[in-house]
């Protein structure tokens, strides 16, 4: 009988030997899927373990006296020239009441490094430009406190350590504290994070202008690369002619697609702005360089999924009269539609991604304010977190950790899309 | 109908990228608020700076505060000071940059590029000093170490002693067969890489200082400059010293791990580490603000911009923010920049710079 040749001896060692590479293969596949899954959970842990204090800030309600005689002396009320005033005397004024009874003139200093130096004396200064009449006036504000009494009280800079060590006095830590018992120092949701454009302060730095300069290229790439990827994959797969010519061309367009992206960036460099003569630092450069990036991933998915539509669909669209383009744009890229849309997210959220290119545009830049249009120069996310994480202020680590939980959130929601996306078209089929 | 479903979902891929925008359209409705009112911005163009990436945050800083009092967009780039000025000086048209940063003095070539390309009138403004550290991690041994122990340990060729200038391949692996005085620990060093200023500055201050205290190197200088200079500048090749990236931080990082190395950097991330690092003592003068100050600490070097005056008149704002910089609320003692590791020049130094400012003196070379 079978089973006995089955159970022969040599037949149950090949047995044996057969289960033991399918159980070994499984268990290399399952080690793999282990350490990826370990690498990613590793990376978010330390991501959002350093970044997630970010999202909320400590600051300061305090009272401020515009004195007429310190911001206007001649008694004007020209919004230009109260610009220039001097604000940081009111503030330093408001420090000083916190505390009377400190004089000394080293020890004031100290006192006043508490606040935000730079982002109180510009909210005063923006509010006085814009009412002139609060000259003599007393407002209530609430200013972020300087980046290092923020660290300290979100525990970063340890107490413990040394006071010659650390750059906050044992002296500052004890007026921190009695702030924050006197309820003058609270910690609210970091509203400036996702408000305001780039800052040299941390405590005053945001993501809004790299957020607006990255959907500013990503638009101008997309109308640029969805068009020509789209259009030269329908062209090549359907119409165009068979030769070495067109062998030639896909095997160019399939060979861009691997070619390193700081590439494009000098072709950008070569063609845009040495050529074509365009300034740097804009987010209309940038998408166009882009667009360059992202066009052969579009073309590559479009053409792989046209392939996939069944051909007797088209076979029986001819057979039906119907023409060659009618049969394609009416039945075959329909069909395809769903492939194509999530190879161009897919291409988006790479060209999202893009560091490389973008520095030699000149985009590797700080823009101090929020771009209106796309010919106003800008920066994008992941330039501006590598701007951060290059800067030596200790605050920067969570804040740089906190811009990449953004631009991970942004990842996921794209392809997410792209996702909920195939499977809603594939479900109307 | 089917290719209606094509565009629909075209059009619901542009909107996934227009509701960024939509979100973004309030917040730019707040921020740009305090800022487009000014009459002069609707005239010209932001002021485009590049450069240094040693004087790129004091750059920002300015840009940020000038923005606030007077309205008028900077846009600052970080390119390296060789990257700068190769910018600066590739036209004199209204595209090009109108200041560039410089951890160095412009070089002559850099100048004579400027004039070619029909740059005229360069104003350089020279803005504060920066002290370049050589660090180690905070629980490791204090160092102290002289610019001819710098010298001796990161040379590729050295001279076989103070008389004999015979060179060969640098032999010391260990800083105590530099100096017995010097921990028995192995050299290893995390330097910046050849693109930074930084490193240009620590070649050409450390190590050319230290190879004119050995005798016979000084004596070669004066009699063959190039060969001194060729000997001097060379950094050895053999991994003792190892060029970081130009990221500061992970450097940082690198020596609180390896106890042992020794990295080199700017004064400014000395001064925001100093729980974790701490810089050693060369020829006797720790690196501390006062000591650069007062130039006792000898790895130091002068910070400049510099500044097409052509284009005062045309770049609204542009003469007015270098104003700024050289103000006595920015680069003068107690300033905002000297918060951030500025170190201020001499009071009257600083009046001279204020006053090159003003007539927009040009300079030449």
């Amino acid at each position: 009988m079978s089973e006995k040749t089955l159970t022969s001896e040599a037949a149950v060692k090949r047995l044996k030997k057969r289960r033991g590479k399918e159980w070994r293969f499984r268990m290399w596949g399952r080690a793999s899927i282990a350490f990826a899954l370990a690498a990613l959970a590793w990376l978010l842990f330390s991501i959002v373990g350093t970044g997630y204090t970010a999202f909320q800030q400590n600051f300061m309600r305090l009272d401020f006296q515009l004195t007429e005689s310190v911001l206007a002396p001649d008694g004007t009320r020209d919004p230009e020239k109260l610009r220039g005033a001097n604000y940081r005397r009111i503030v330093q004024t408001t420090m000083y009441e916190q505390f009377p009874e400190v004089t000394d003139r080293k020890d004031r200093q100290e006192l006043f490094a508490l606040v935000s130096a730079s982002g109180s004396t510009n909210y005063l200064r923006q509010m006085v430009y814009k009412n002139p009449d609060l000259v003599g006036k007393t407002v209530t504000v609430t200013v972020p406190t300087s980046d290092q009494v923020d660290q300290l009280l979100k525990g970063y800079i340890k107490r413990d350590t040394d006071e010659s060590r650390r750059k906050v006095s044992n002296q500052q830590i004890a007026w921190a504290d009695t702030l924050k018992e006197r309820g003058v120092i609270k910690k609210k949701f970091n509203r400036i994070l996702f408000m305001n454009p780039d800052s040299r302060d941390p405590e005053l730095a945001g993501i809004a202008s790299a957020v607006v300069g990255s959907v500013m290229i990503l638009v101008v790439a997309f109308v640029l690369a969805f068009p020509i990827g789209v259009g030269s994959a329908i062209y090549l797969d359907e119409f165009a002619p068979k030769n070495k010519f067109t062998d030639f061309i896909e095997i160019n367009i399939n060979n861009l697609a691997a070619v390193p992206s700081i590439v494009f960036g000098l072709l950008g460099l070569a063609v845009f702005l040495n050529f074509m003569g365009m300034p740097r630092s804009l987010p209309i450069v940038g998408g166009m360089v882009l667009a360059l990036r992202i066009f052969p991933t579009i073309t590559i998915a479009t053409r792989s999924a046209m392939q996939g539509v069944s051909p007797s669909i088209v076979d029986g669209a001819l057979s039906l009269g119907a023409s060659h383009t009618q049969a394609v744009f009416q039945q075959k890229l329909p069909l395809a539609a769903p492939g194509i849309l999530t190879g161009s997210i897919i291409g988006m959220a790479q060209a999202l991604g893009e560091t490389a290119p973008l520095l030699m545009i000149g985009m590797v830049a700080f823009v101090t304010e929020i771009p209106n249009s796309i010919t106003e120069p800008a920066t994008a996310l992941p330039v501006q977190i590598f701007l951060w994480s290059d800067s030596a202020e200790r605050a920067w680590a969570e804040r740089t950790s906190a811009a990449i939980i953004v631009l991970l959130v942004v990842l996921i929601t794209m392809n997410g899309f792209a996702i909920w996306l195939r499977n809603r078209l594939e479900q109307r089929r | 109908m089917t290719m209606k479903t094509l565009i629909l979902g075209a059009a619901s891929a542009a909107f996934l990228v227009a509701c960024g925008s939509g979100d973004t359209a309030v917040v730019k409705d707040t921020a740009t608020k305090t800022v487009k009112e000014t009459p002069a911005k609707a005239t010209g163009g932001d002021i485009r700076v590049v450069g240094s990436s040693t004087v790129y945050p004091f750059s920002t800083k300015v840009a940020q505060e000038f923005k606030n009092k007077s309205g008028f967009n900077v846009v600052v780039e970080s390119t390296g000071s060789g990257g700068g000025h190769k910018l600066f000086c590739s036209g004199a048209d209204k595209s090009t940059a109108d200041i560039t940063n410089s951890s160095r003095r412009q070089k002559k070539s850099e100048y004579d590029n400027c004039v070619k390309n029909g740059v005229q009138g360069v104003v350089e403004v020279k803005i504060g000093f920066d002290g370049i550290v050589v660090a180690n991690a905070i629980d490791a041994p204090v160092m102290d170490m002289s610019l001819k122990d710098i010298y001796l340990a990161f040379a590729k060729e050295v001279p076989t002693s103070d008389t004999d200038c015979t060179m060969k391949a640098n032999p010391n692996l260990k800083w105590s067969d530099i100096n017995p005085k010097l921990s028995d620990e192995k050299i290893e060093a995390y330097g910046p890489p050849p693109t930074s200023g930084t490193r240009d500055a620590f070649v050409e201050i450390a190590m050319e200082g230290g190879a004119k205290q050995v005798p016979c190197l000084a004596e070669l200088r004066s009699k063959d400059s190039k060969a001194f200079a060729n000997n001097a500048h060379t950094l050895r090749e053999d991994g003792k010293w190892i060029d970081g990236g130009e990221n500061d931080n992970a450097l940082v990082q690198t020596l609180v791990n390896t106890p042992t190395a020794i990295g080199i950097f700017g004064y400014s991330f000395l001064e925001e580490n100093t729980d974790k690092i701490k810089g050693a003592t060369i020829d006797g003068t720790p690196p501390e603000f006062d000591q650069i100050a007062s130039g006792d600490y000898p790895v130091a070097r002068s910070l400049y911009f510099y500044l097409k005056k052509d284009h005062v008149g045309k770049t609204p704002g542009l003469q007015e923010f270098a104003l700024e910089f050289t103000s006595d609320a920015a680069a003068g003692p107690g300033g905002y920049l000297e918060e951030i590791g500025l170190v201020p020049l001499p009071d009257a130094e600083r009046a001279k710079t204020r006053a090159v400012v003003e007539n927009l003196t040009t300079y030449s070379q």
